[in-house]
């Protein structure tokens, strides 16, 4: 059912686990509708210098958050926040159809990352 | 080479050899239509009353008659339901089912509720038995038709079947079992248990697919949902496909005489896994009724990871089972039977569902027991779901 690429990321996931320090999280999904991804970034000169990720999920939800880290590190936040669904199913080598809508979540939830980052750095400033 | 452990028979079974051997001779050697008057015809019409006296025997039927045979579990609970219902509108328009039964069931009703007809679906408790009084309360003069299913196939739990059916006839209702999971495993007579309509499955006992049966207890009114030229005494029209039915016939003969035996070896072995899983992990937890299930079925959640990634997990170390996590439904949906059963989505997403066959052994339910523990380990570190102190 799914690519090789993508069981690849499934058996050994990249930039899994926590940032306790992290500058911006991002959650989306919803444990109810089986997928639930929580992404941490760490920015330092407007670049993503670290990303991890933690997921609840089928084979497809924990690929493309392993995926997506690898898209975004070292990328500046205006690059990353241009990285859509399509790139990381592309990235992995295409996705079944269904999964397409339920578990490619995560490009939102990097983008929910660097919102959240941006928006205590505002209101940091603001101080 | 990995080790290839399949648990999985609810969602297909291997064809016995022995039903293979004789079903072989039935595709190139004897392939006459029952309803040709040669030599052939009469052949093959005996085989066809041959394999029917199989299926008599084994669900407890008074005479041939009373069997119909038809292409599988789908088709017959289709004919049983939307059958009584069109033959006995004049009586009604009510049917009475369960939150638990199999999607052949819940859609056939589905599509009679646009036709006019009304359903209610009676709730189960936390172990998946029907509650009886919601049943009783239920029924009412416009009911026409209960359907039941006798274990469910998903969570195992059997039904106390007997009971419901005197329920159902003394509030003067027919009552339909499908009985399509549970018919190999154990013992069912349909006139004790008060049966008027019963489906069954070949696959489901070690036959091939493309065969089932319908039981209709005689003077039971009933129509026919295809037709055609009139075989299965006008209920089921269609050219009687003989090698499968003969096929069936050898697995309904063979589940009578080795149900007991199969039974028992099969209840060790899934008590074994249950156990053994249930302790080995923590915040695991058995799905279903702990005595009143079906002998091949062990159906186990863990909390806070997906069914599908576990799914793959175990795939990679050659271990086939389900799952009823959304992840793996072509709706997206996570299963109805454990919903009905109380579990919260996130629970449901959560459950394995391993179902034992003849070939498995102590040595496979060990090996299942062996990895699981790492599987669910690995993928509860991934989860942001998972408490902290279950990741030391």
């Amino acid at each position: 059912m799914y690519s090789e690429k993508v069981m690849e990321h499934f058996r050994n996931p990249h930039n899994m686990g926590e940032i306790p320090d992290a500058d911006g999280v991002g959650t989306v999904g919803n444990p109810v509708c089986g997928d639930l991804m929580t992404i941490y970034i760490k920015v330092k000169d407007n670049r993503l210098e670290d990303i991890k990720f933690k997921t609840f999920g089928c084979g497809a939800a924990i690929a493309t958050s392993s995926i997506i880290t690898e898209l975004a590190k070292g990328k500046t936040l205006e690059e990353a926040m241009k990285i859509t669904r399509g790139d990381v199913a592309d990235n992995l080598g295409g996705l079944p159809p269904i999964k397409m809508h339920c578990s490619n979540l995560a490009a939102d939830g990097l983008h929910a990352a660097i919102q959240d980052y941006l928006k205590k750095r505002e209101a940091a400033q603001k101080k | 080479m990995i080790r290839r452990v399949y648990m999985d028979h609810a969602a297909g079974m291997p064809v016995d050899p022995r039903v293979m051997e004789a079903m072989t001779p039935y595709f190139t050697q004897k392939y006459g239509n029952p309803s040709s008057l040669h030599s052939w015809g009469n052949e093959a019409r005996k085989t066809l009353e041959d394999e029917r006296a199989k299926i008599v025997a084994l669900v407890g039927a008074k005479k041939p008659e009373e069997v119909f045979f038809t292409s599988g579990g789908t088709e017959s609970n289709n004919l049983a339901i939307k059958g009584v219902a069109y033959r006995n509108k004049d009586k009604g328009n009510h049917i009475v089912t369960t939150a638990i039964e199999h999607m052949s069931v819940i859609n056939s009703c589905k599509s009679l509720m646009k036709e006019g007809f009304n359903v209610t679906n009676v709730p189960v408790d936390k172990y998946g038995v029907v509650d009886i009084q919601s049943l009783e309360n239920a029924i009412t003069d416009k009911t026409i038709l209960v359907s039941v299913i006798y274990a469910n196939g998903e969570i195992g739990t059997i039904q106390p079947i007997k009971q419901i059916g005197e329920i159902v006839h003394r509030k003067g209702a027919l009552l339909h079992v499908d009985a399509v999971a549970a018919a190999n495993q154990v013992p069912i007579n349909v006139e004790n248990e008060n049966i008027d309509l019963m489906s069954i499955s070949s696959n489901d006992m070690y036959g091939p697919r493309g065969a089932g049966a319908l039981y209709v207890k005689t003077g039971t009114r009933i129509q026919p949902i295809i037709y055609g030229g009139g075989q299965e005494r006008g209920l089921r029209s269609g050219t009687e496909n003989i090698p499968a039915i003969v096929g069936m016939g050898k697995a309904a003969e063979i589940a009578k005489t080795e149900m007991k035996t199969e039974g028992e070896k099969l209840a060790r072995l899934r008590d074994k896994l249950i156990e053994d899983l249930v302790e080995g992990i923590p915040s695991s937890f058995l799905n279903g009724h702990p005595t009143q299930r079906l002998p091949n079925n062990a159906n186990v959640r863990f909390s806070y990871i997906e069914g599908e990634s576990l799914i793959l997990s175990l795939d990679m170390l050659g271990i086939a089972c389900s799952s009823g996590s959304a992840c793996t439904s072509k709706t997206l949906e996570p299963s109805h039977v454990l919903i009905a059963i109380g579990l919260k989505h996130e629970e449901a997403h959560g459950s394995l569902l391993f179902t034992l066959g003849k070939q498995n052994t102590e040595e496979d339910v060990d090996y299942v027991v062996k990895a699981l523990p790492d599987i669910v380990k690995r993928l509860r570190a991934i989860s942001p779901l998972t408490p902290k102190e279950l990741l030391s």
